[in-house]
């Protein structure tokens, strides 16, 4: 996987009786290793973006290619294999499976895509001390702070290697000291890993972050801007 | 790592989901499983004590024939008399009355007859019967109440019901007559001490089976060596079918052997009935079950959309999803039914020795059934209700678990 092309993206919802235009015409190519935020008000169309570039969403119109694959015609099984193997997702709020510990969060994606035991509890136990969660593998979502629980949420999205990691509004519900270290965890994954980074954000302290920001309004793209 | 292990990992992941998951909401999960617990046990309970009524109907139904096969003269169904006599088995037929799944096999005559007392008569069935082959054929000798059985062949008494002797008056010891006719249609008539009075099982027997030796009646009826049938009769009744044939063949015209199901086609239909009705009460019983079922489960997965949603965004292809929901509903069932089988046995198995429904077996002997009933527990039952439950309640599953796997991502993420 390396690069993302995006060409003449469209999408709609229907809301009510309304029509909201959620991509129009949208155009895009970005580089591996590049690190991308997509920033803009809310219902510009960054997490729809985000949606349709990750597989879960389909555009109605257009074309959407990653490493050379085209995505936006596969089917629900092979979407998922593709984001198993290549895509981290890190939401906003913490989407951590209740049910499962920090270790077993973290263990989860490995654990489907059939890693050896030995093998992915190294890796959990690595990452999750590298994220500050050392001593807290055990614990279940409900024991941990928001701080915490998004730490573990960008452990599991990291701790496979993707190649792509999108996050839609990664820092909302963190506080400063907390976003600022996980800002300096993603540009270190991108800056030694080559990962290539695609951020929807309204956060100014994760733009300054961005190699290339780009502004949304309205389904459209207004400004590309490399920084 | 081989294939096959690689193939099983994420099964193990969706088994932890789905074991954790089933005790999320520990308090659905328990009614849910008080409710599968408690329908297995009616399946299976109440179908026990069908099987057990229906066997005891059978039972007491061929103890009546009695045997369960007879070989009788061609005509004496149609007219049970002294013309329709028989001659006794001969080499051939001995041979196949004396192979190893035969448990017991006796010559008997069997002719209408008037029984009086001093008081009063009736008209019975006149039993001409060897005593001790009898007793290995049925006879329950703990029947009779007072006095005797038979003896030989040769016994001048007579054995009567308790039923008989109370409507003739006349009790143990008391001389009574009986009257046939011979083979020639005179009087056949000769006076008997009653030595023995037993209880049947039911009441009809007791009024109308009258039993007396075989040769004594032979005399009494100019019968020479000639009777009226040869019960037959082997380990279980249900089995009947695979050694009826061999039977049939050693019988020569005009001898013709019957089965029981085919001499009482009232007792045959019952066991098939029986097995659809067994059949239809655990279906019954499941349906209610599924309403829960499915309920517990499309509860589950609508509280559960986000993370689903979560799962279907990191790589979770739809088929383990669907495959979570079965295994969460697989184990649900599977405890469900664990604790109705013991639960079942735990209560079947005290009642082996009866069940006591004398103040209703005035009604039930309608029905031929005995005043003690006994529950029966069968493999076959026990089995085919958890195939049932366990197939339908996967089926049933099927539904709330496809919705999970077929959500949209997006959607089911934005839910709250």
């Amino acid at each position: 996987m390396s690069s993302i092309i995006c060409k003449d993206l469209c999408k709609t919802f229907q809301q009510g009786e309304e029509i909201i235009t959620g991509l129009n015409q949208v155009s895009i190519s970005i580089e591996k290793g590049d690190f991308v935020c997509l920033s803009g008000p809310s219902g510009s169309g960054k997490t729809t973006l985000l949606n349709a570039i990750g597989g879960l969403d389909k555009p109605d119109s257009g074309e959407i290619i990653i490493g050379g694959i085209r995505i936006d015609n596969l089917g629900k099984g092979a979407l998922a294999d593709m984001r198993l193997h290549n895509i981290g997702f890190v939401f906003q709020a913490y989407n951590l499976i209740p049910v499962l510990t920090a270790r077993e969060n973290v263990e989860f994606v490995m654990q489907v895509s059939g890693m050896p035991t030995s093998e992915r509890a190294e890796k959990s136990m690595k990452i999750l001390k590298e994220v500050g969660l050392e001593g807290m593998e055990e614990r279940r979502p409900a024991q941990l702070s928001g701080g915490q629980q998004q730490r573990v949420a960008v452990a599991r999205a990291i701790v496979s290697q993707p190649t792509l990691i999108l996050a839609d509004e990664p820092t909302a519900n963190l506080d400063s000291v907390t976003a600022s270290q996980l800002m300096g965890l993603f540009v270190e994954l991108n800056q030694h890993h080559n990962v290539t980074f695609v951020i929807s954000t309204h956060d100014v302290r994760v733009m300054k972050y961005a190699k290339r920001l780009i502004r949304m309004e309205d389904g459209k793209i207004i400004a590309d801007e490399s920084q | 790592m081989s294939q096959h292990t690689k193939a099983l990992l994420p099964s193990m992941v969706i088994f932890t989901l789905a074991w954790r998951n089933l005790w999320r909401n520990h308090r659905r999960t328990l009614i849910m499983l008080s409710a599968i617990t408690v329908g297995v046990w009616a399946m299976i309970f109440m179908t026990s004590l069908l099987r057990g009524m229906v066997d005891d109907m059978l039972y007491n139904g061929i103890r009546h024939l009695p045997g369960e096969v007879q070989i009788h003269q061609h005509n004496y169904r149609d007219d049970p008399s002294i013309n329709n006599s028989m001659s006794p088995p001969e080499a051939k037929l001995l041979t196949a009355l004396n192979m190893p799944i035969v448990k017991a096999w006796t010559s008997r005559i069997k002719v209408p007859a008037v029984i009086a007392s001093e008081r009063d008569s009736r008209g019975v069935i006149l039993l001409g019967v060897d005593p001790q082959s009898e007793v290995k054929l049925g006879f329950d000798l703990d029947s009779i109440s007072s006095g005797r059985f038979l003896q030989g062949v040769n016994d001048n008494g007579i054995v009567i019901g308790a039923k008989l002797a109370e409507r003739l008056e006349t009790r143990l010891g008391k001389r009574v007559v009986i009257m046939s006719q011979d083979p020639d249609n005179n009087i056949a008539d000769r006076g008997f001490r009653v030595v023995g009075i037993y209880r049947g099982k039911l009441a009809s027997q007791e009024e109308m089976n009258v039993y007396a030796g075989l040769q004594t009646l032979q005399k009494m009826l100019k019968l020479g060596n000639q009777i009226s049938e040869i019960a037959i009769t082997a380990e279980d009744y249900r089995n009947t079918h695979q050694w009826f044939s061999t039977i049939e063949n050693a019988t020569e015209a005009p001898q013709q052997a019957m089965p029981w199901y085919e001499a009482d086609s009232y007792l045959s239909t019952m066991m098939v009935t029986m097995d659809g009705f067994v059949l239809v009460w655990i279906v019954v019983v499941f349906m209610t079950l599924s309403f829960g079922l499915v309920n517990t489960l499309i509860m589950a997965v609508f509280e559960r959309t986000r993370e689903i949603g979560l799962m279907q965004s990191l790589g979770m292809r739809p088929a383990l999803i669907l495959y979570q929901i079965l295994i969460e509903s697989f184990l649900l069932l599977l405890i469900g039914l664990v604790a109705g089988n013991l639960m079942a046995l735990l209560t079947i198995i005290p009642l082996k020795d009866g069940i006591d429904i004398s103040e209703v077996a005035q009604g039930m002997e309608m029905m031929g059934n005995s005043s003690v009933l006994y529950p029966a527990l069968k493999m076959k039952d026990m089995l085919m209700a958890n195939a049932i439950v366990i197939v339908l309640g996967l089926l049933t599953s099927l539904l709330p678990a496809w919705h999970a796997s077929r959500l949209n991502p997006v959607e089911a993420l934005s839910r709250n």
